[in-house]
């Protein structure tokens, strides 16, 4: 069994980032979208935690504290945007969003 | 590691502090004094940022000259670029607040305490220097500006633009910030000068292997600034947003965001954080196709808007390629220039969509039409739409011609002459559509010709202020000018 390098953990991140990066271009779920915005903050904070190891300082977990931290925040105003859209579209699908165009 | 925190430390944030201050009081005043006339939380925040602004501008004096020492264990910096960043974002707030006081809709406790906690955000953006500030700040102000966007929550446009703003600033603050975690991986530090002094101590590059993802994470992180200014390909938020915000709020997101991505522009690239800032190297070259693809997609898309509020829209992605080229020159001078053009930019700009809520809320709609005959119906209002596009578009004596003229300079100077001159020419483009809007204001009939647009008290203090900061700047912009200048001499001071 190999060991686990730091290379894995970029490797493991990078995929994840990139999933969630497809998942906000492609999905059209407003909850979706959100769990995949999610998953590219949760990418970034594992690549801090990784490298705050690898280079033994703990600034990139400090970070990662502050990241969770405003992504909550976050989630809780996109939360409340998409009851507001709900209530005036009754749908939370993001093609919906098609007032404005041009 | 010095955990004292000293006076000086706790009076570099004194501004802050006061705006958190008087969010506290908008919200508590507005819940226990049911009773009080709905235009007082307006007022309140108006007068208060204003003593704020006067107290940021006092202490400036007394403080350290331009003490460019970083505080708070490296995260803020208290230099003279905080202090005109802080004057651009807490003026923008006033005029903002005055012509806010009167729109029946935004007469509420929690409109006003988040154009503050916005305020505070762009604030502390500028006076970051680590990207853990950087990154708490940046969101502190776009939860804050979601949030108004969508702020009419019964009108489909305003949650529309809520939401759209929200998705697409969250998927570039996502890509912005796995672009740090990179820098940081490589680097080991968050600090952005202690990372910049590390990229010019190595001669450009960390390591010759890894400057294939250094260049990554310099591209990932200018995602998130580049949304924050609407810099092209970064701007199709835009257009949408400026169009279904309310009125006064689309005016200082315009002006306060892109003064705020502008800055941390100015601190992350001039910093060598992500390369040694010289032309040579390429995300140089990316700023430069930025400014330039900015420059001609807004004024080319902006030429054909029936809606003056996304002309507008199209309109300021064209400023960020103005002001981007302050950025690429890499001198003091453009850097002073890109922020005197800021300063400007905010009275010029706030004033222009203020006029336009003034006449949005007569007519009911937003469209170039709905400006018929206004120079017959208001004719002051229609003098102050003249000066503000007259400045956007950058003739004298307005401001905004020698906005464009210190940047343009500071391009010659250092040999860009060319980029210059597509400014220049795309500042011809432009005319066309800031004078196509008088056609409709100065020419064309109405039938309400004798009908004056209703305009309250407050909301003329805020234009006629504006208005004679244009004038001011374009005649005397000689004080303002040396000021930035000096200002930004501390984006080059690459101490501590």
């Amino acid at each position: 069994m190999s060991e686990i390098t730091i290379n894995s953990y970029v490797i493991l991140s990078t995929i994840l980032f990139v999933i969630g990066a497809l998942g906000v271009l492609l999905r059209r779920n407003a909850i979706i979208v959100f769990m995949s915005i999610e998953m590219m903050l949760n990418a970034a904070n594992l690549l801090f935690v990784a490298f705050s190891r690898h280079l033994g300082n703990l600034d990139g977990q400090v970070l990662v504290f502050f990241v969770i931290t405003v992504a909550a925040a976050e989630v809780a105003v996109g939360l409340a945007l998409i009851v507001a859209i709900f209530r005036t579209k009754k749908s939370i699908d993001i093609d919906t969003l098609n007032l404005m165009k041009g | 590691m010095s955990p004292d925190v000293t006076l000086e430390w706790g009076m570099a944030l004194v501004p802050e502090l006061l705006l958190l201050l008087l969010m506290m009081l908008v919200l508590f005043y507005n819940k226990l004094k049911k009773s009080a006339s709905p235009r007082d939380v307006g007022l309140l925040t108006a007068w208060g940022a204003f003593a704020i602004l006067l107290t940021a501008v006092a202490l400036s004096f007394s403080a350290t000259p331009a003490s460019a020492e970083a505080m708070w264990g490296g995260m803020i910096r208290g230099d003279m670029a905080t202090l005109v960043f802080r004057v651009i974002f807490l003026s923008a707030l006033i005029i903002t607040a005055l012509l806010s006081i009167d729109e029946e809709r935004l007469q509420r406790g929690e409109y006003y305490a988040l154009l503050i906690s916005a305020t505070m955000g762009f604030s502390l953006m500028a006076a970051s220097s680590d990207l853990i500030m950087l990154y708490v700040a940046l969101e502190t102000a776009s939860i804050s500006s979601y949030l108004l966007a969508g702020f009419y929550v019964d009108k489909e446009l305003s949650v529309e633009a809520g939401m759209k703003y929200f998705v697409y600033g969250a998927f570039a603050t996502g890509v912005m910030l796995y672009g740090m975690s990179l820098l940081y991986g490589i680097t080991g530090y968050t600090n952005i000068y202690t990372i910049g002094g590390m990229v010019r101590a190595n001669a450009g590059g960390i390591s010759p292997e890894l400057n294939g993802v250094f260049l990554i994470s310099a591209v990932m992180i200018f995602v998130g600034f580049g949304f924050k200014i609407s810099a092209v390909p970064l701007h199709f938020w835009t257009p949408d947003v400026y169009h279904g915000s309310p009125t006064p709020f689309t005016g200082f997101l315009s002006t306060a965001s892109k003064a705020a991505g502008f800055a941390v522009i100015f601190r992350v690239f001039t910093s060598g954080a992500v390369g040694i800032p010289n032309d040579t190297s390429f995300w140089w070259a990316m700023l430069v196709a930025i400014a330039i693809i900015s420059m001609i997609v807004g004024n080319f898309a902006a030429i054909s808007q029936t809606n003056i509020k996304r002309m507008l829209a199209y309109s300021s992605i064209a400023q960020a390629g103005y002001l981007l080229i302050g950025v690429v020159t890499f001198t003091a001078e453009g850097a002073g220039a890109s922020m005197f053009y800021l300063l400007m930019y905010a009275f010029t700009n706030i004033a222009a969509f203020g006029v336009i809520a003034l006449v949005a809320k007569d007519a009911g709609a937003d469209e170039l039409t709905d400006f018929n005959g206004m120079s017959r119906r208001s004719p002051y209002l229609a003098l102050i739409l003249l000066f503000a596009l007259l400045s956007l578009s950058g003739i004298p004596p307005t401001a905004g011609f020698l906005g464009k003229f210190f940047i343009f300079r500071a391009a010659v100077e250092q040999g860009l002459w060319w980029l210059a001159l597509i400014g220049l020419l795309n500042a011809f483009v432009a005319l066309y559509y800031y004078l196509s809007v008088l056609k409709y204001v100065y020419l064309y009939p109405t039938d309400k010709e004798d009908v004056p647009i209703p305009v309250s008290r407050s909301a003329w203090i805020g234009l006629w202020v504006s208005l004679i900061v244009i004038v001011y700047l374009g005649v005397f912009a000689n004080s303002a000018y040396e000021w930035t200048q000096e200002a930004a001499t501390a984006f080059f001071a690459l101490s501590g």
